[in-house]
């Protein structure tokens, strides 16, 4: 008798709390069998040392553009992980990847980073200014958590931020599981690519000081370290991943402290908390997305586990950081906790998030942003009107309207 | 203590200077790991020995 195969992702009960079957996969089988929504079914991992040993193991690659990969997302291109980028790119994986992260790690490193927080911080100030000024009720996704992260990476890039509506609509078909069609998708490849090449052609023209323009000379003196379909490919890249997932995360980790206020009253009460409360808030994501692939090159072993050549395995990230045995007692919010920095969202291994300091300093901003200037800030709705922004990889709300 | 770093398996993601700043640093070009004291004081330990934990590609082994 074989086992049915159970839909994947798993339905969360309510946007903060995870789906039950995290736990129960965890504790049934180090490599549990799941149905991606393309009908492909993968090995999903949930364990945090399972997790955390695929995703550095450099054998492995997260590139599904290959025959045998299984397909994620409805439309025929399979979803983000095995969609072929448009023209000659050789950064996914491998020797091409270190290239051309090694290329765009300068633009992200701690120093650079803590060299934008008062910059970042003037930001966020002044869209909580406008939402002030307008009074509540705010919808806080439109207010601040789309257009702070939008403007950061708009300035960084040199990209103009009034366009930040065509990346977010661009960027969330992209990102598409079951919401768009394939049709859609290729539109929205093709004017996102459209409009990062006219972009570069203006860095072309007139150098700023910002990062396109720096790898913009670095294509052109054609020292084979960058290509100019991967200068493309890196500004479509970084204005996508720079502003959905954190604009996401400044929505969650609000919602997590309103709606158990006493969480928000203590941050308020120690403002010294606030590195601790976002490092928690990352470590409780319910809604962290749909998962990394690996794609399994040669027979291994997960957790005693055999895993066969051409298999491919997901890791869901925000399922391994509530392993009891890496995090005791994992639905617990504690701030203080010793290791809650050694959560998995940002993922591990080669392509650990390129952005993830950027992140931190973002979400550290808005949140003692709001324990300085907000201290009334409550949810409007009860938590359970929260709106998952349903059918798309990185997840988020719909919206959230918030008082204060 | 003794520290060694594979510049190979180093992602550049600097959780090691945000534990330790005076014990590691970034290259400007890539963002590599510099080790600025491969033997620290005892006054850094617990702070290194946290950031080769939280190394994301375990770049960083240390010796004691």
């Amino acid at each position: 008798m074989t086992e049915a195969v159970p839909d994947y992702p798993f339905e969360q009960p309510d946007v903060l709390e995870p789906p039950r079957e995290w736990a129960e996969t965890r504790a049934a089988c180090p490599v549990a069998h799941v149905r991606m929504p393309s009908g492909d079914v993968v090995g999903l991992l949930t364990g945090y040392d399972e997790v955390r040993g695929l995703l550095t193991d450099p054998r492995f690659s997260r590139n599904l553009d290959r025959k045998g990969a299984a397909r994620m997302s409805t439309t025929e291109d399979g979803g983000m992980f095995s969609r072929p980028s448009l023209g000659q790119v050789d950064n996914k994986e491998g020797p091409g990847h270190r290239r051309w992260r090694r290329l765009i790690s300068r633009a992200f490193t701690v120093k650079k980073m803590e060299a934008w927080r008062p910059r970042v911080q003037e930001m966020a100030d002044a869209l909580v200014d406008d939402m002030a000024a307008k009074g509540a009720p705010a919808d806080l996704r439109a207010a601040l958590a789309l257009p702070l992260p939008v403007q950061v990476i708009c300035a960084l890039l040199g990209a103009p931020s009034e366009d930040q509506d065509k990346f977010a609509r661009w960027s969330e078909t992209l990102l598409t599981l079951t919401r768009y069609t394939q049709a859609e998708v290729d539109d929205a490849q093709r004017e996102f690519h459209a409009y990062a090449s006219d972009l570069v052609e203006r860095k072309r023209a007139e150098p700023g000081d910002d990062l396109l323009s720096e790898l913009t000379q670095i294509s052109d003196s054609e020292d084979g370290r960058l290509s100019h379909d991967e200068l493309i490919s890196t500004a479509v890249g970084l204005l996508l991943a720079g502003h959905e997932t954190t604009s996401n995360m400044i929505l969650k980790m609000t919602a997590m402290l309103l709606s158990e206020r006493e969480r928000y009253g203590a941050v308020l009460a120690d403002p010294g908390l606030v590195p601790g409360v976002v490092e928690e808030a990352l470590r409780m994501d319910a809604n962290g997305g749909a998962g990394i692939p690996r794609f399994i090159t040669e027979d291994t072993e997960v957790g005693g586990v055999p895993v066969g050549a051409g298999s491919t395995l997901f890791v869901n990230l925000p399922a391994a950081n509530r392993d009891g045995r890496k995090f005791p007692e994992p639905d617990r919010f504690d701030p203080r906790r010793e290791n809650n920095a050694q959560h998995l969202s940002f993922g591990a291994g080669p392509h650990f998030c390129v952005g993830q300091t950027l992140a931190r300093v973002e979400l550290q901003v808005v949140l003692g942003t709001f324990v300085r200037r907000l201290p009334e800030l409550r949810l409007r709705d009860a938590p359970d009107a929260l709106r998952i922004r349903e059918g798309v990889a990185a997840g988020g709300f719909e919206d959230m309207w918030v008082t204060w | 203590m003794k520290i060694t770093v594979d510049e190979g398996l180093c992602c550049g993601s600097g959780l090691c200077v945000v534990r330790a700043d005076q014990v590691f640093d970034q290259r400007e070009e890539d963002g590599i790991v510099v080790v600025l004291d491969d033997t620290p004081p005892t006054r850094h330990h617990d702070a290194v020995r946290e950031a080769a934990t939280v190394c994301p590609t375990g770049a960083i082994s240390l010796t004691e």
